[in-house]
């Protein structure tokens, strides 16, 4: 417990467990270890370029990879069709977290009389995660709109979120439910102790605690949906995975795959950036309290 | 006349631990009753079994005459009237003072925000927690926030106060202050059941002294009779212990 004047904890160490993996790798004993750091870099990837470009089949690969006029005819598309993932990406980062949740808090729900909340939960997960995603989404994609009954949504757009939804929120779920294990169980007496119901005991007491747990684990899984999303191109979705095969089988040119990469890695590696820096800030907060 | 709270028979295990073996106690209306013994005696859970946090095996519970142990009775209702704090605070901690003592009435009493809060603050001012009240639990001392958790208990008007060893997670010179709530409480008449190892504060502010052992009371009485006259060797042996320790 946190027990105020009985020594701060060492400054000195928490400014260092405060950097992040970038500030890790340039951790060096002041400004002359950053200078040298940053002319031993220039100098690998200054080698590494002339080797990779002295190589006799660069041309080729060039041509057939980084193609200046075929990325700029792919581009509209590919682009074009990138906004539809980042569609997808939206909705079903308003939806995982929800169904994750609930099943997550039935799983958690105490006595007997709950036995069939928490076993439909456990089935839920196991089933969810158990089905490769790719396997899901031609099922429910292909399969519910070729069912033609009617009510039901034919947008092979929405079946795709659906299956995304269904297998992420069983992992999600499984997140979730670490941290709520990980909430002393004192704090679920002490909160039906003052009269409220096992519900009400996890919504304000327990639920808070556990997210702020686990939101680490969860913004990693943030991180693989956004390149998850590009499954729906099984489905024939013109996403921008999609457009980029259109335009290779068109040309017999692979520089609009490229196009594509660096669209995702233009979401992905900041995302993951902001991870690593959020997970470190979290880890000496953490420590900071701990003391 | 029926007791405020009456423990009959009362047994309980965890697997095959037997920790509660046939306890009987009774407590009346603005009485103080202290739980002695060693360790594991089963006195914490006596305390979690009658805020229902435990169920029991066998035998009865009783507030104010009727059964509240066993089916057919709203547990939350009867929490309702019980407070307890507990050894290690159980604060909330990420919610303001304000928040963990206001969480219970607004939600489990359905008391108005407004009403709550003023509630609340003009208690936390009370038991000297006043400019406190925004502060987080790890921003407070081992006893502010164990008197944070004793207005936390407090909020809902339990007819009935349990405290489970209050002091025994506190640096020596924190426990008088919370001591000295609980001495004003006693003196306002609130009616407690204390688990504690302040034998020389069991003695000052209760009514009767149970000494427990091995899961079921072996022998209570009038403070001053129990610790001057024991009758039992085991409560004799116990109380050697702990006055070699300097504790009595």
């Amino acid at each position: 417990m946190a027990e105020r004047g009985r020594g701060h904890p060492d400054t000195v160490e928490l400014s260092e467990r405060r950097r992040s993996a970038i500030g890790e790798m340039f951790r060096e004993e002041g400004a002359k270890g950053a200078l040298l750091a940053a002319l031993s870099t220039i100098v690998f990837v200054a080698v590494a370029w002339v080797l990779v470009v002295q190589s006799p089949n660069w041309p080729k690969i060039q041509a057939q990879f980084f193609n200046g006029e075929d990325f700029a005819a792919a581009w509209p598309d590919v682009v074009g069709g990138f906004w539809l993932n980042l569609e997808l990406f939206g909705y079903s980062m308003l939806a995982i977290p929800i169904v994750a949740l609930i099943i997550a808090a039935a799983r958690s729900f105490r006595g007997a009389a709950f036995f069939p909340i928490r076993l439909l939960s456990v089935v839920y997960t196991d089933l969810f995660r158990g089905i490769p995603l790719i396997l899901l989404i031609l099922l429910l994609g292909f399969g519910v709109p070729a069912l033609a009954i009617p009510g039901l949504p034919r947008s092979v757009m929405f079946w795709g979120l659906v299956a995304l939804t269904l297998s992420y929120s069983a992992y999600t779920a499984e997140i979730y439910r670490s941290g709520i294990d990980a909430v002393p169980e004192s704090q679920r007496s002490s909160a039906r102790a003052l009269g409220l119901t096992q519900w009400q005991a996890l919504r304000f007491a327990i639920i808070p605690q556990a997210i702020r747990n686990v939101v680490p684990a969860l913004m990693n899984t943030v991180v693989s949906l956004q390149k998850d999303v590009a499954l729906i191109s099984v489905l024939g979705v013109r996403e921008a995975v999609r457009e980029a095969q259109i335009y290779t089988s068109r040309t017999f040119n692979y520089t609009s795959y490229i196009v594509a990469t660096l669209l995702f890695l233009a979401i992905s590696i900041p995302l993951t950036r902001y991870v690593d820096w959020y997970t470190a800030r979290d880890r000496a907060r953490r420590s900071q309290s701990s003391v | 006349m029926t007791h405020k709270l009456e423990l009959e028979n009362v047994h309980k295990s965890f697997g095959k631990k037997k920790v509660l073996t046939g306890v009987d106690l009774a407590v009346d209306e603005h009485e103080v009753i202290c739980l002695i013994g060693p360790s594991g005696c089963g006195k914490s859970t006596i305390l979690r079994c009658v805020d229902l946090l435990e169920e029991i095996d066998d035998g009865e519970i009783r507030l104010d005459g009727s059964a509240v142990s066993g089916p057919g009775v709203n547990a939350n209702e009867i929490r309702r009237r019980i407070g307890i704090v507990f050894q290690s605070f159980n604060l909330f901690p990420h919610m303001s003072v304000l928040d963990n003592v206001t969480l219970g009435p607004r939600r489990a009493l359905g008391l108005d925000r407004a009403l709550a809060e003023d509630k609340a603050a003009s208690m936390l001012e009370r038991f000297g927690l006043g400019d406190k009240i925004i502060d987080y639990p790890n921003q407070l001392s081992g006893g502010q926030q164990q008197r944070a958790a004793i207005v936390r208990a407090l909020m809902s008007e339990p007819e009935l106060l349990l405290l489970d060893e209050v002091t025994s997670a506190l640096d020596p010179e924190l426990v008088g202050e919370v001591l000295a709530v609980i001495r004003e409480l006693a003196e306002q008449g609130m009616t407690m059941v204390l688990a504690t190892h302040e034998m020389g504060f069991a003695r000052d502010v209760a009514n009767r002294v149970y000494f427990l052992h091995e899961g079921r009371v072996l022998e209570s009485a009038a403070p001053d009779e129990l610790f001057s006259h024991p009758t039992q060797d085991r409560t004799r042996q116990f109380l050697k212990r702990v006055n070699d320790a300097g504790r009595l």
